[in-house]
């Protein structure tokens, strides 16, 4: 590498850091928007033009705020934790495209590159719950790992089974391969699939077991305050947005329209742009989401994970297989898919509702009862 | 740090997390403090410590006037003012033998329905807190901040109203309490059926309650539970049918029941409640005439010597007072049997065999107020 090659690498990495540490400020705007929307509410509205600086004072306060360290912390594996979370948030963005040319280092492996690094950040709150030294966060940083561990199969499957329509790991290549139709529409039930395995990765309602409120207090996060406590904040949200954009390159045709008017330099603004449109789509949905959702328990989130994401996971593999192996048209790994998807949803609805919906309360009525001498019983 | 403790049901090497939740912690609904032992996720023993809001309510009884005793009523379950109050009232109207005007007994139960529902709102709400959905609590609270708004209104004050006086009310309603009640029912009744449509039927919302925290009717009845979370075991109990008090027996409502009395039923019962009220608060406004609001009593109470026990249907259950008088203008001994207290003693039968995360929504489905438990 030559010294003119590692300046330019210096300052897209500056770039990006610049760039995401923006889309962060804006996520927790929007998202502390959009659950003032569903939650009848105005949000915040007092710094800024419908609050538009919030996420700026915000991040000041932050800032300016003590940092605590717990008299039994064990200190380095405290202090090193915010950052063991954040920087595999950060590297994962060397190779994710957000154009036809706009992407730091276009790997071959690209998709295999992403899901080893995403695993890492498990390792950042295990940490931090140990290093805390305290109950609720360790209860939270192995509930973190348990998760994460087991929405890794789901997850790679998922974008294994695009690799396979695609027949690249390439992110650039899997774009291109969606001229035709977006994998959407090839692989519905990839997208349930990859977006579920990826709330819980991300770990956002309803799989927010790990630094859930109202168990553990925040989890990992419990005793962490000020720049700490941001960093790990900024990492969360990093990981959301990488999320919403792998879900766009992968599922939603990326950064490619039908008709692209300009070319050149203007052409990959534009597609810039489209792209960021499809994954604040995405987001969106996941704040409608959390706006919507209770939490799961942990031993139901496992349940879930491994009794019914994981066989599905395998099941849209060997579709996805046969299709490609005999070359049939790609509709019927449409209908394949749908078909799955309509049945499994059909599945939790039996699961969770059989026969135990509001018939187990019955109003009797006060007239009866007084009849029958105010019987007990 | 990290303790361990042995307790004697577990194997030698299984080592044991004791986590307490509480005083502070954002799930217990108030000063309430939780010991939990934890093999991994599971619980294995649970220890409820009360007491950290004891402020000596019952004693302090003794050293006011009757009339004055309302305040500290106020205070017990301060998310059911008014029904506190008509307990304390009750009692002593009871002792005294006191004929309450018909339009003051009218006012009474409408008021008390709707403060019902507006502590179902705000169980609702931080029910759906406690599950991890954060959406409800707001819709909960805009419900409670109408009833509210009415309250203010009448009684002057939002919460702790010190408004149902022995003998009868305070004060008349305004003018426009027909036109507000009309609106106010009809915005309850619409919003009611929302709060159900978000959160009764969700799937996870289901799989996180059905056949959790279960209590079996003859163990809900051995623990003194009572109201909705006894009801939700099965037991046809609800002191407004069973004993009925004031003009309770005047109207005709349901008492919904459930089958598994797991934590699902005990909110829907609440939420079932809620339709109840309005019904019984429809009837009561039809049949509101003009008329006195007060009986004929001296402004110092003196009710005769003699003890009396007077029960009410408090929101969270049996809310019993029980006063003896000595003949002079304060109560010689006042007793409250405090529905949310009995209803805590079977939190340990319904934490068997739970998980972290059921041990904060079975207390949430028991739906306690700490100020009534600890007095």
């Amino acid at each position: 590498m030559t010294l003119a090659d590692a300046a330019i690498y210096s300052l897209a990495a500056l770039g990006l850091l610049a760039f995401l540490s923006v889309t962060v400020l804006l996520l927790t705007w929007l998202e502390r928007k959009a659950l003032a929307r569903i939650q009848m509410r105005m949000g915040p509205m007092r710094v800024g033009f419908h609050g538009a600086l919030q996420p700026l004072a915000d991040a000041m306060k932050l800032i300016a705020k003590e940092d605590i360290l717990p008299s039994w912390a064990d200190r380095r594996i405290y202090w090193l934790a915010p950052l063991a979370v954040f920087v595999p948030a950060f590297l994962l963005w060397v190779t994710i495209p957000v154009a036809q040319d706009v992407v730091i280092r276009n790997l071959d492996l690209g998709l295999f590159y992403i899901a080893a690094v995403s695993v890492l950040s498990v390792l950042g709150l295990v940490m931090a719950g140990w290093g805390s030294a305290n109950k609720y966060a360790i209860i939270g940083g192995l509930r973190a790992a348990g998760q994460m561990l087991s929405y890794e199969i789901p997850f790679i499957m998922a974008i294994l089974a695009v690799a396979m329509l695609a027949q690249s790991l390439n992110l650039r290549d899997i774009v291109d391969g969606q001229s035709g139709a977006a994998y959407a529409l090839v692989q519905p039930l990839g997208l349930f699939l990859f977006l579920t395995a990826g709330l819980a990765e991300l770990g956002r309602t309803p799989f927010d077991i790990h630094h859930a409120e109202s168990e553990v207090v925040g989890g990992p996060f419990v005793e962490y305050s000020g720049a700490h406590w941001a960093i790990f904040f900024l990492a969360e949200y990093v990981n959301t947005f990488t999320i919403a954009v792998l879900t766009a390159l992968l599922f939603l045709g990326g950064w490619r329209w039908p008709t692209m008017p300009f070319d050149g330099a203007a052409h990959a603004a534009l597609s810039v742009l489209w792209l960021l449109a499809k994954a604040y789509a995405v987001i969106l949905v996941i704040f409608w989401i959390r706006g919507t959702y209770p939490r799961l328990r942990i031993d139901q989130l496992m349940a879930f994970g491994w009794k019914f994401l994981v066989p599905l996971s395998f099941l849209n593999i060997v579709i996805t297989g046969v299709v490609t192996f005999y070359g049939w048209p790609l509709w019927t790994l449409t209908l394949l898919s749908a078909a799955i998807l309509a049945a499994s949803y059909a599945l939790i609805r039996y699961h969770a509702g059989a026969g135990r919906k509001r018939t187990s309360v019955t109003v009797r009525q006060a007239s009866d009862l007084r009849a029958s001498g105010g019987a007990r019983r | 740090m990290i303790t361990t403790t042995q307790t004697p049901t577990q194997q030698a090497d299984a080592i044991d997390l004791m986590v307490n939740m509480g005083p502070q912690h954002p799930s217990t609904h108030g000063v309430f403090r939780l010991v939990i032992w934890v093999d991994g996720e599971r619980i294995v023993k649970a220890e409820p410590h009360v007491g950290y809001l004891h402020r000596g309510s019952e004693k302090l009884c003794e050293g006011e006037n009757y009339g004055q005793v309302i305040t500290l009523f106020d205070r017990l379950d301060y998310v059911a003012n008014l029904n506190g109050e008509l307990g304390f009232c009750l009692a002593v109207e009871k002792l005294m033998g006191l004929e309450i005007p018909e339009r003051a007994e009218r006012i009474r139960v409408i008021l008390c329905e709707l403060n019902r529902i507006a502590s179902h709102m705000l169980f609702y709400g931080v029910y759906g807190l406690d599950i991890g959905a954060m959406t409800p609590v707001l819709y909960g609270f805009r419900e409670r901040e109408r009833v509210q708004a009415l309250f203010e209104a009448v009684t002057g004050a939002r919460m702790m109203h010190n408004y149902i006086r022995v003998g009868g009310v305070k004060e008349d309603l305004p003018d426009d309490f027909g036109k507000r009640m009309t609106t106010l029912t009809d915005q309850l009744g619409r919003g009611i059926e929302e709060c159900d449509a978000l959160l009764s039927d969700n799937e996870m919302f289901l799989e996180r309650t059905k056949g959790v925290g279960v209590i079996g009717p003859a163990d809900a009845i051995d623990y003194g539970v009572s109201g909705p979370s006894l009801r939700a075991s099965g037991v046809a109990e609800d002191v407004r049918v069973s004993e009925p008090y004031g003009i309770y027996d005047m109207f005709d409502f349901g008492v919904p029941i459930g089958a598994n009395g797991d934590c699902w039923d005990r909110y829907y019962v609440r939420v079932e409640e809620m339709r109840q009220s309005l019904k019984i608060i429809d009837q009561a406004m039809r049949q509101l005439e003009p008329g006195p609001i007060m009986a004929k009593v001296r402004r110092l109470l003196r009710p005769p010597k003699g003890e009396v026990y007077a029960r009410t249907e408090s929101p969270r259950g049996d809310l019993g007072v029980f006063i003896v008088s000595d003949g002079t203008d304060k109560p010689y001994r006042v007793k409250v049997r405090a529905p949310s207290f009995a209803n805590l003693q079977a939190l340990q039968h319904m934490l068997r065999d739970a998980y972290i995360a059921d041990a904060v929504i079975i207390l949430g489905s028991i739906d306690i107020v700490l100020g009534e438990v600890d007095r």
